[in-house]
């Protein structure tokens, strides 16, 4: 017997190699943005920022370095054997825009430490999805509900 | 190069988290309690029927992953055994269940005897040669 909770609707799905591959790109684009530092680093993170927006805001078909997986890197690969839902990456790509964001606020603020601090967080989080397929951000997602419903800002059936 | 050393400490922190997460991640551990106070769910408050022998309750949510695959597992493992049952909950909308019973991540897997006494826990992607021992040594699980 089995029985779920799941609603039956529309899934969007993705091919769940080309997540990694985003999350190997965004790694090493972050590492970078922290060896350049605030300044020199900042064009990066611009770009990194505008990709973490795209796939969050819009979906994972328009992440750039996604496009770069299924135009360049698919091909060679095959088809994937397995799709998994697109709903679990997409808000990992959100968590990754937040830690960008308040990176970009202390480039901008000449908060260094803060810069330092959130991009440091965004590269142990896309490279724990990049090596071990593990979604930081998700786990997250739980902790941050049970605080909501205790402040009683939330918990109500969304 | 402050940068590159921050580079290189989120690169050891990842590894070793990773890495501890990739050993004990999914893994059954019995759940060790007096048995006056052992934790227990029933028909009612589950909204499902308990298993006959034994039920396994996944704790799940949209943004998980590993909770699609810990699903299949289970609903593999239990569909053609009308003995055991799986509820799958979203931990969301089940926040009374998820605070009893200090549910932090999802997936989280609670197997139950036949008087839902939960009796395993399993938290994170669950192993399948995890789920069949645990099932093996829910108490009238093995004679059936």
């Amino acid at each position: 017997m089995s029985s779920t909770t799941e609603s039956a609707a529309k899934v969007e799905l993705v091919d769940p190699r080309g997540q990694r591959f985003v999350a190997g790109i965004t790694s090493a684009l972050l590492a970078l943005i922290l060896i350049l530092g605030p300044a020199a680093g900042l064009p990066v993170l611009i770009v990194q920022t505008l990709a973490f927006a795209a796939a969050s805001l819009f979906g994972l078909g328009f992440h750039p370095w996604g496009w770069i997986y299924r135009t360049a890197v698919r091909p060679r690969l095959g088809e994937p054997t397995e799709l998994e839902d697109a709903r679990p990456p997409r808000f990992a790509q959100g968590v990754g825009l937040l830690f960008a964001v308040v990176g970009l606020i202390g480039a901008f603020a000449g908060l260094t430490v803060l810069f330092y601090v959130a991009i440091g967080f965004a590269l142990i989080a896309a490279l724990l999805n990049a090596v071990f397929n593990f979604c930081l951000g998700c786990e997250f997602y739980l902790l941050g509900k049970r605080l909501l419903a205790r402040s009683g800002a939330g918990g109500a059936e969304g | 190069m402050i940068g590159l050393w921050i580079v290189l400490a989120a690169v050891a922190v990842a590894l070793a988290f990773g890495g501890y997460r990739a050993l004990t991640d999914g893994r059954a551990r019995a759940v060790q309690s007096p048995a006056d106070e052992v934790p227990r769910l029933n028909a009612a408050r589950l909204g499902d029927e308990l298993g006959a022998r034994a039920t396994f309750v996944q704790f799940s949510s949209s943004v998980c992953a590993p909770c699609r695959a810990t699903h299949k597992l289970l609903a593999e493992l239990t569909v053609g055994d009308p003995g055991v049952s799986h509820i799958d909950l979203d931990a969301e909308h089940r926040l009374d269940l998820v605070e009893e019973f200090g549910i932090t991540r999802t997936p989280t897997v609670l197997l139950l005897d036949d008087s839902g006494a939960v009796r395993h826990r399993i938290v994170g992607a669950a192993r399948r040669a995890d789920v069949l021992e645990a099932l093996d040594q829910v108490p009238g699980a093995r004679a059936a």
